[in-house]
């Protein structure tokens, strides 16, 4: 793994117990484990405290505008259709400022793969509350219980028509590793939510207890797709449904577009 | 070379979007919005051809950071807007700057602020061209009067975005985007690619400040660089250390501010024997050389300066006609934006008077020639 790491920037800035190490170490088991040449890789970042990864990655990586990451990504993946790109961001990030981007990024399938590191919560700027902190819980700007409802993320980037969608935490290491694997090697728009523990400014304001109990919380709580297909809606409001949500297989935005170039071509050899 | 290029009637617009091809841009992302939409619309159907890609994107941000993102694939990238759009690009054009990403903005004003009269003619976005988005950051803006002129400083444009790994805005007006012209256009035209890195990459420094404008290698290339919006050093990697966060705000700023006189694109009209002296730019510049002419007529002594290079103000060139003439008068097409660089420069050497209009009609030459006449 360490080759994938550029070491000489460490030690990282995130907080002890934080869940990002744990979902960027997934994700560069699942780059190794697909062999991939790591020249032919670029990460690209929005702000917020996963958004922080792209600098520890050697790979080519870009660091960009809070919730721009896909939008950047998107002109990348054209201008270099062979580089494998790989969107990191936060739930802040990607679903509050960068949620149009994420939804069209979505419905265009374009061939980039996103995991969103879902820790409920605007880390970096001390615990104010995001989309997906759930109604009720507390957050610096929701000081009396959140009264937004949370989105589900993955439910909104398959309706969007994201091609390949899953789901796990922090706790399932070696699924979500498998999943990211999964969505890595999808030719589309994959997007995996990988729920994490931020123990200092949602666990501690909302009396979560340590990271150790937070990642119990997720192996207490979290439920297959399998089982959640046999549960009524009411056994699973306080769930997280892990697992392979979403997959299908349909024209890739490059794909579409050679095609346009194609026909662009012809017509004016016309 | 002596070969002659192909004469056509073209609309502002299409000089704009012919003249980046020519200049080798092969990648446009942008949003619909008037008066810049032909530049899009001509981008769709001709990048494919050429191999390039066009995206209209779901926002104004979306297709300044896709700009970005295909610049740093390697990749000329351009895209357009208005106004509103503009605004709305500014947090990213700052990016491009502190991240050395060369790429071409192109605003077609229209009157504002905010959706303002659509889409009457405006010079509105003089000011927030040089500091629509925050911070210090290294500006160059260039400003056609002519299609013509479109075409040759599109180009430029492109040429001085790769030559110092920077954001260019070109800015345009509604009058000059959408007039039509016979121009010739160019076989071929020179262009300029951005510095590349030739050593190992083991040792590259994607912002190695030995020079101002450090090689830039593509993502892609195997040199495995980070690019940041965050203040950085060298090695790209971002820092909080004071000395190496003045070195790069004044390296990036300095790379400019350098170039200052080689930038200053300016032409002079009837100055020689001047006393009143027109600075005009733009749409506005075509109403002002007119007017110049008319009251010479009435044997008024005028001349016009007139400004292809917004910014960096071409001070030097203004301060060396000024010091001839009696008084200036500055003609724009906003309350008076430009003319505050000019009264800055001149320092009350001569008097400045300024012909402003803001209820979306070009200014007339008459209008400008009872400012000169007047006294």
């Amino acid at each position: 793994m360490k080759r994938y790491l550029r070491q000489q920037y460490m030690p990282h800035i995130w907080c002890p117990g934080c869940g990002n190490g744990i979902v960027l170490g997934a994700l560069l088991r699942a780059i190794s484990r697909l062999g991939w040449d790591q020249d032919r890789i670029a990460v690209v970042s929005g702000i917020g405290c996963s958004s922080r990864a792209t600098g520890y990655l050697d790979f080519d990586t870009l660091h960009t505008t809070h919730g721009r990451a896909l939008a950047f990504a998107t002109g990348l993946k054209l201008a270099r259709p062979e580089l494998k790109v790989i969107v990191v961001g936060g739930d802040g990030d990607l679903a509050a400022i960068g949620g149009n981007h994420l939804i069209h990024a979505a419905r265009r399938n374009i061939d980039i793969t996103t995991i969103c590191v879902n820790n409920r919560i605007y880390g970096m700027t001390s615990g104010q509350a995001s989309p997906l902190t759930p109604k009720g819980r507390l957050a610096t700007t929701a000081p009396y219980g959140n009264v937004d409802r949370p989105f589900d993320l993955c439910q909104l980037v398959q309706a969007a028509g994201a091609t390949y969608v899953a789901r796990s935490t922090t706790y399932h290491v070696r699924q979500l590793c498998n999943l990211i694997a999964e969505a890595l090697e999808n030719r589309g728009f994959s997007f995996v939510e990988a729920v994490a523990q931020c123990p200092v400014y949602y666990g501690r304001r909302n009396r979560l207890g340590t990271a150790v109990d937070m990642l119990k919380y997720y192996r207490d709580h979290a439920v297959t797709v399998r089982a959640a297909q046999s549960m009524q809606p009411e056994q699973l409001a306080d769930k997280i449904i892990i697992g392979r949500l979403h997959h299908v297989v349909e024209p890739d935005y490059e794909s579409e577009y050679a095609r346009v170039m194609e026909e662009a071509r012809r017509r004016a050899d016309r | 070379m002596s070969e002659r290029g192909e004469i056509r009637l073209v609309q502002g617009n299409e000089a704009c979007a012919e003249a980046a091809l020519a200049a080798g841009v092969r990648f446009f992302a942008g949003y619909p919005i008037t008066p810049s939409s032909e530049i899009a619309e001509i981008m769709a159907v001709r990048l494919p051809q050429l191999g390039g890609k066009f995206i209209q994107m779901e926002d104004e941000i979306a297709s300044m950071a896709a700009t970005i993102g295909a610049s740093l694939a390697g990749v000329k990238a351009m895209t357009a807007t208005s106004g509103p759009g503009f605004s709305l690009k500014q947090e990213n054009i700052g990016y491009a700057a502190l991240a050395e990403i060369p790429c071409v903005v192109v605003n077609v004003q229209r009157i504002g602020p905010s959706t303002g009269m659509p889409t009457s003619p405006s010079q509105g976005d003089v000011m927030q061209s040089r500091w629509g988005t925050h911070g210090d950051h290294p500006v160059v803006v260039f400003c056609p009067w002519s299609v013509r002129e479109v075409y040759d400083l599109t180009v430029h444009s492109v040429n001085v975005a790769e030559r110092l790994r920077m954001p260019v805005i070109l800015l345009m007006d509604e009058v000059v985007a959408h007039m039509r012209e016979k121009i010739e256009i160019p076989p071929q035209v020179e262009t300029v690619d951005r510095p590349r890195p030739s050593g190992d990459r083991q040792d590259y420094l994607p912002y190695d400040d030995s020079s101002d404008v450090p090689p830039m290698a593509a993502f892609g290339d195997g040199y495995r660089f980070h690019v940041t919006g965050l203040y950085h050093g060298p090695s790209g990697f971002p820092t909080t250390d004071p000395e190496v966060a003045d070195r790069l705000i004044r390296r990036l700023c300095g790379k400019v501010q350098r170039r200052r006189q080689q930038l200053a694109l300016t032409s002079a009209h009837l100055v020689d024997d001047a006393e009143v002296l027109v600075v005009a730019y733009g749409a506005a510049a075509r109403s002002a050389l007119r007017a110049v002419r008319e009251a010479r007529s009435e044997g008024v002594r005028a001349g016009l300066l007139k400004i292809s290079t917004i910014w960096p103000f071409p001070q030097e060139v203004l301060l060396s006609l000024a010091a001839r003439v009696r008084r200036v008068v500055v003609v724009e097409m906003n309350l008076g934006q430009l003319v505050l660089e000019v009264e800055r420069v001149l320092k009350g050497r001569a008097p400045v008077q300024h012909v402003g209009r803001v209820d979306g009609e070009l200014v007339t030459p008459e209008e400008i020639r009872a400012a000169l006449e007047g006294v």
